[in-house]
């Protein structure tokens, strides 16, 4: 969707602020949110993709002036609430009034290090590769409803691709609850000029993770 | 919290952070009476990121790459492989991309969309390169960003920018700084800062590090 998470190239920002010494969690609260993702990933309560896609839908203006975690948090609720693993109540008052859905495992201390390495998303190919390196091609003029991985910026855009990285599970169907449907996946660049105009950085080239659907050949 | 998130924004519950706190607590006691969540395995796993992962696990590759060719050359073919065999230095699943800085291309990593980045070799990602500044203009004007970082390349140098749109990850490898012949992997390591694995700063000047 088209929505304000998509932010390459936009302009007015500001300057990028860094802080010196950061710690990696601000506030304890931090740490819980990052963990309870990552628990209910693991329960496969839902899967990353719906993590993103449940950030993209909220308003701009909240996505804008939450901070990180916040938005995580907010994601969470999300998935919790549609998926039915817990009601809006229940998450105002703090406690289960209902038990719990069943779910597919459950991360405990044992399971810790199996938990922290992050899944493979190489899946068993549908069909042959369309493209190769070197392959010329165009990004697809697409404005889809729902979660995509082609950013704005590089959409119509004629790139070359540069690297096959595999078949992969497809975030687009995903995010949706339409499964894996594993798509090629390529390194595809662009050069400045290309997606900027005239005035770009001329030794500027920019590259995306490209999904096959994403292209046509050029 | 942001204030149209609350049907109560008009009653006043103390500060915005405990109100968040307040909001965390109910979502883990609301998951754990559920039976989803185990309360102890949540305190281990953030143990672990504030303790057992960070830039240092990617110093360590860095500064193999630069004293070992042939592990360099097996980075830059398949990182995940590479990784794989310093099995002390982090559990790293698939996807792991190395992209090597030279003489004539500096890269920058960036996730555009969300927040990508490669946790298992640099940990969490600091909050500028998930904020809205880095993520806007990292694609477009990323020398503007490097000055923002008070770094300055040559104009003849190429730029290349990886978007992390997908769940492939990148590790930049900068280049080894000049007058460090001789030294070890561990010294090495102390050169390499979390930016320059990034592509937003660079090594550490030799001098810096006794």
């Amino acid at each position: 969707m088209d929505s304000v998470h998509d932010m390459g190239g936009m302009d007015g920002f500001g300057k990028i602020e860094v802080e010196k010494n950061e710690p990696v969690f601000h506030a304890a609260w931090e740490g819980h949110v990052l963990a309870i993702q990552l628990a209910m990933l693991y329960a496969r309560a839902w899967r990353v993709d719906h993590l993103r896609f449940a950030q993209e839908q909220l308003p701009p203006l909240t996505y804008l002036s939450a901070s990180y975690y916040q938005r995580w948090l907010l994601g969470t609720e999300k998935n919790i609430i549609e998926r039915g693993l817990a009601t809006a109540e229940e998450l105002k008052a703090g406690h289960a009034t209902t038990p719990g859905k069943m779910l597919r495992r459950k991360l405990t201390v044992s399971v810790l290090q199996d938990a922290l390495t992050r899944p493979s998303y190489f899946r068993q190919q549908q069909a042959p590769a369309l493209f190769k390196p070197g392959d010329r091609v165009r990004t697809r003029n697409i404005h889809p409803k729902a979660h995509t991985r082609l950013p704005r910026y590089a959409r119509g855009k004629l790139g070359v691709v540069e690297r096959c990285q595999g078949c992969h599970v497809y975030p687009d169907s995903v995010a949706v609850d339409q499964g894996d449907n594993p798509q090629w996946l390529y390194t595809v660049v662009f050069t400045g000029n290309e997606l900027w105009g005239p005035d770009a950085d001329p030794t500027l080239q920019v590259s995306i993770e490209a999904f096959e659907p994403y292209l046509e050949l050029a | 919290m942001v204030a149209h998130d609350h049907g109560d924004e008009h009653h006043q519950h103390g500060s915005e952070l405990s109100e968040t706190q307040l909001r965390v607590r109910a979502l883990e006691t609301v998951l754990s009476e559920k039976g989803y969540i185990d309360p102890t395995a949540l305190d281990a796993i953030v143990d672990y990121y504030e303790t057992k992962v960070g830039p240092r696990n990617g110093a360590k590759v860095v500064a193999r790459a630069w004293r070992d060719p042939a592990f360099k050359e097996t980075l830059l073919a398949d990182a995940t492989k590479a990784v794989g065999t310093l099995g002390h230095v982090s559990r790293v699943g698939g996807h792991l991309v190395a992209v090597e800085n030279t003489p004539k291309r500096h890269n920058m990593v960036v996730c555009t969309l969300c927040s990508c980045y490669p946790w298992e070799i640099l940990g969490l990602p600091p909050v500028w390169y998930k904020s809205a500044p880095y993520r806007s203009r990292a694609v477009k004007d990323p020398r503007g960003v490097l000055a923002d970082f008070g770094v300055t390349l040559p104009t003849e140098i190429e730029i290349r920018v990886w978007d992390s749109t997908a769940e492939t990850r990148f590790l930049v490898l900068p280049m080894r700084p000049e007058g460090t012949d001789g030294w070890s992997e561990q010294k090495l390591a102390e050169l390499v800062t979390r930016d320059s694995m990034i592509g937003t700063g660079l090594p550490k000047n030799p001098s810096e590090v006794r």
